[in-house]
């Protein structure tokens, strides 16, 4: 058998994770990114890396880790990938250490840790304000060291645009687009690794995402058969700064450092938010969640915050936002922890942190969902099997998947610090099983007939020809702009079924106008609108798939909210009194209904949805999440 | 409803191999608006002032916060990103050019893969002997320490000192700012430090130091603050001492 190669597509932590991985055990990678790897999206993550390394006293655990961030995610996660991550986490991040990712410092040198939401103890890791570009830069070096070596080969500036089956529907290879020869051209690989990423921009402006976060590339191979998981779960961050054209994130990192988000108590309060006196100020978060405060979850406290300015109508000035408030805090302490935001909030605003209070408001932030990822069991651990070839392989033999493009390990909400170690170790895992799939494979990518290669170019050539000469008068970037409004407002941080089957029709009705499309530009050279209208037509496939998960699920659950199916904990109440043991019988009660996997199958006529059991099999759901 | 209007004239070039020409383009001001998203609203309704439809204007753009580094240009003489050019700041009308010194690509996108050579040329990594965990820390590193080599890991790649450097370009060797920071910050790191001497030896070679005409553009257009002409001097001094071991046969 010839030496059989890899591709890996995408090239933010889980990406280069996987490269590293799988260039270290002698394999060939080739490695594919949109743009150089290191402008990914994993560079705006900025405020942490969760480890339980406990530094600070507590006695954090794995243990511990692994409770916060199941019940953080509403239990909706299979345990033992989430175990293994918990158990995995400190060696990453030494591993991050001896790359030279420069984390923060305590005073005695060791790496420091602060709070974030969801938890109590101060578990997460961070190099200033700016932890994922830290982290990616330390991978980047690390590529090039082994691109130097001739271990690594990268094609930057190329875009994933199907992968390619041979006849017993195993993946042999991909077919990508030069974005700027236009040149469309099939790769043969005997493994393909997906870390692409998430799908933010489906809610345009208003996500934190960067302008490439399209999840296109997860749309396509669902497109292809790839099923996708859990699309309906997707995280709305509590704390973005306004923007027309984007909406920044304000770390969570902020609130971990004592941050505080409130509202004036009367509506239409005009004054200068420093001369509003402390009794007048109405701290929600703290008020409602007194044991967590500030620090809820996201999915939690973006729905307070759409509670305090849609029902309560106390949003600054009738708007959205709230205030998100760090004047009282140390400046220096502030300044040294949280820079690069204070930075950024500057630039954009005008304003400076330190001196006034921030607005913030929730915007899209992070897919819980992704495309679906098997995983391995082992007996003695309760955890992964570790190397096993079936962890984050997806339904399609030779496809793998990790980073925020799966959707293994953060349920039904995600909590903060947990993003960048899931996309480092599901990249690191996603390499070792490569490497076992790769060991047990007995025909060559080599080997597949050319013509299932020509079939899949002469394919997607035919849909560039499509779009290049479609002369109707639909304009992508319009169509892109209506999608952002209509999944911003009707699959949002609080839905209604209502909404939610008119959002349906409406993105097929929007589907149908791309066979109307006007590219607005004919040039066969570096033509960005082309792959751009590819990429939005994706995302409408995606976005329809993402109302009819929500559609139908019947619950609340993490970050799906619908009002009218709320299972309130009864006020005041807690475990032993009966109103709660009594809240607790029917939270079972739904729980053994709707904590279930949904699985999604593409079909031209729609999505064809199922369920799947969740492997509680480390913490059964016996404690609902209560964050009072 | 605001009805004031913002003008860009923007070097347009359509290949790598053909000329540039200019076009000029007016979209409605708003407040807080920076370069990037004016052109967001440009490829949306590429007409120009003359109601002549054209090609959207081509140009690098990611996250918007200026963090990735991607969206650098020339924005009224003036290497900077334009995600964090806010409208204000400029008046009317705004130039646009592609960052200069790197080979156009269409418009203003560039091909800054001589960014990345630089890093190969000296060795911007650590040396590991793999991605696995070793069950063990690493050296506990004073908060004084961190503070002076985060200032280095900021470095986004834009090319923004480069582009002001005068010394940096297609016809020179010189490998510029950001790289020469690079080895600043990877010497400092305590296991960095045992390839100090091969990145110093990279340093005094062709394209090195010593190309270094200390016109301190770098260090003011540097949009991230990093203080690279500090760098500059320190690494000076370490190549020195470097070239007198080196003179003594002590390495």
């Amino acid at each position: 058998m010839n030496a059989p190669r890899v591709i890996l597509v995408g090239g933010g932590l889980g990406g280069l994770w996987a490269a590293l991985r799988v260039a270290g055990a002698g394999f060939a990678v080739d490695l594919f990114s949109l743009f150089e790897v290191k402008r990914s999206h994993s560079v705006c993550a900025q405020g942490g890396i969760n480890a339980s390394l406990d530094h600070k006293g507590e006695g954090d655990s794995v243990h511990q880790h692994l409770v916060d961030t199941i019940k953080g995610g509403a239990y909706l996660a299979n345990q033992p990938p989430v175990k293994s991550l918990c158990e995995d986490a400190p060696g990453l991040i030494r591993t991050y250490e001896r790359i030279g990712v420069p984390f923060s410092r305590t005073p005695e040198g060791l790496l420091d840790q602060r709070l974030f939401g969801g938890v109590k103890n101060r578990r997460t890791c961070f190099a200033g304000a700016s932890t994922g570009q830290q982290l990616l830069y330390g991978l980047d070096q690390q590529v090039r060291r082994l691109e130097s070596l001739g271990r690594i080969t990268k094609h930057e500036w190329w875009e994933l645009l199907s992968i390619v089956k041979d006849g017993d529907g195993v993946c042999r290879g991909i077919v990508a687009m030069d974005l700027r020869s236009l040149a469309v051209q099939a790769f043969r690989a005997d493994a393909v690794v997906l870390a692409t990423g998430g799908l933010g921009q489906i809610y345009t402006p208003k996500t934190t995402c960067s302008t490439n976060a399209t999840g296109a590339a997860a749309s396509r191979v669902y497109q292809q058969g790839a099923l996708f998981a859990n699309a309906e779960f997707f995280q709305f961050h509590p704390t973005a700064m306004l923007g027309e054209d984007k909406t920044r994130l304000m770390t969570e990192a902020a609130r971990g450092e004592g941050g505080r988000v409130w509202v004036p108590r009367s509506p239409g309060d005009t004054r200068p938010p420093k001369s509003i006196p402390e009794r007048e100020r109405f701290y929600f978060l703290e008020e409602w969640y007194p044991a967590y405060g500030n620090t809820v979850t996201r999915d939690v406290a973006a729905r307070a915050i759409w509670k305090v300015t849609r029902e309560l109508g106390l949003g600054l000035g009738g708007s959205d936002r709230v205030y998100l408030d760090l004047t009282h805090l140390d400046r220096t302490v502030v300044r040294t922890r949280l820079g690069a935001i204070l930075q950024i909030y500057r630039k954009f605003r005008g304003v400076d942190p330190v001196e006034e209070p921030m607005e913030i408001f929730p915007a899209a932030h992070y897919a819980m969902g992704g495309l679906w990822v098997d995983f391995e069991k082992d007996p003695a651990t309760g955890g992964m099997r570790r190397g096993s070839p079936r962890n984050h392989a997806t339904n399609v033999p030779g496809l793998y998947a990790c980073g925020e493009c799966d959707y293994a390990y953060h349920g039904a909400n995600r909590l903060g610090g947990n993003s960048l170690l899931s996309a480092s170790y599901s990249g690191s895992v996603a390499g070792e099983s490569v490497y076992t799939y790769l060991k047990g494979l007995n025909r060559s990518a080599q080997d597949t007939p050319q013509s299932f290669y020509d079939d899949e170019v002469e394919r997607q050539q035919g849909i560039n020809l499509r779009f290049m000469g479609a002369d109707g008068g639909q304009n992508p970037y319009t169509l892109h702009r209506e999608l952002g409004a209509l999944m911003t407002t009707k699959v949002g941080v609080v839905r209604d079924n209502r909404e939610l089957d008119a959002a349906y029709g409406q993105l097929q009705e929007l589907e149908t106008r791309f066979a109307d499309l006007s590219l607005l530009e004919s040039s066969a050279w570096a033509n960005q609108t082309l792959a751009y209208a590819r990429q939005v037509f994706d995302m409408v496939k995606l976005a329809q798939l993402m109302a009819r998960s929500a559609r139908q699920r019947d619950e609340c659950r993490g970050a799906h909210f619908k009002p009218e199916l709320e299972l309130p904990i009864p006020a005041g109440k807690f475990a032993g009194d009966p109103e709660f043991e009594d809240y607790r019988t029917r939270w079972k009660a739904n729980n053994s209904r709707w904590l279930k996997t949904t699985l999604a199958e593409y079909s031209a006529d729609g999505p064809r949805l199922r369920y799947e059991q969740v492997d509680t099999s480390v913490l059964s759901p016996e404690e609902p999440r209560d964050y009072r | 409803m605001d009805v004031r209007t913002v003008e860009f004239r923007i070097r347009r070039q359509d290949r790598p191999d053909s000329e540039p020409y200019w076009q000029t383009f007016r979209v409605p001001y708003r407040p807080n608006y920076n370069v990037l998203s004016a052109l967001m609203l440009m490829r949306e309704e590429p007409v120009t002032i003359d109601g002549k439809r054209v090609d959207p204007v081509a140009w690098e753009h990611n996250c918007m916060e200026e963090v990735c580094g991607a969206c650098a240009m020339l924005i009224n003489g003036l290497p900077r990103p334009a995600c964090s050019a806010l409208l204000d700041e400029l008046g009317s009308p705004i130039v646009l050019e592609p960052l200069p010194k790197f080979p156009v690509i269409r418009d203003l996108l560039v091909d800054r893969s001589r960014i990345d050579q630089g890093f190969k040329q000296v060795k911007a990594w650590i040396e590991i002997d793999g991605a696995w965990d070793v069950h063990e820390a690493g050296p506990r590193v004073s908060p004084q320490t961190w503070a002076e080599t985060y200032l280095y890991s900021r470095c986004m790649s834009c090319g923004c000192c480069m582009a002001a450097c005068p010394q940096f370009g297609p016809w020179s060797d010189f490998l510029g700012p950001a790289a020469v920071a690079q080895v600043r910050l990877m010497n400092a790191n305590p296991i960095g430090r045992f390839d100090r001497t091969e990145r110093l030896h990279r340093l005094m070679g062709n394209g090195g130091l010593s190309d270094c005409g200390n016109a301190q553009n770098c260090v003011r257009v540097c949009p991230k603050e990093i203080p690279l002409t500090t760098a500059i001097g320190e690494l000076g001094r370490q190549v020195t001492g470097q070239l007198l071991r080196d003179l003594l046969g002590k390495g």
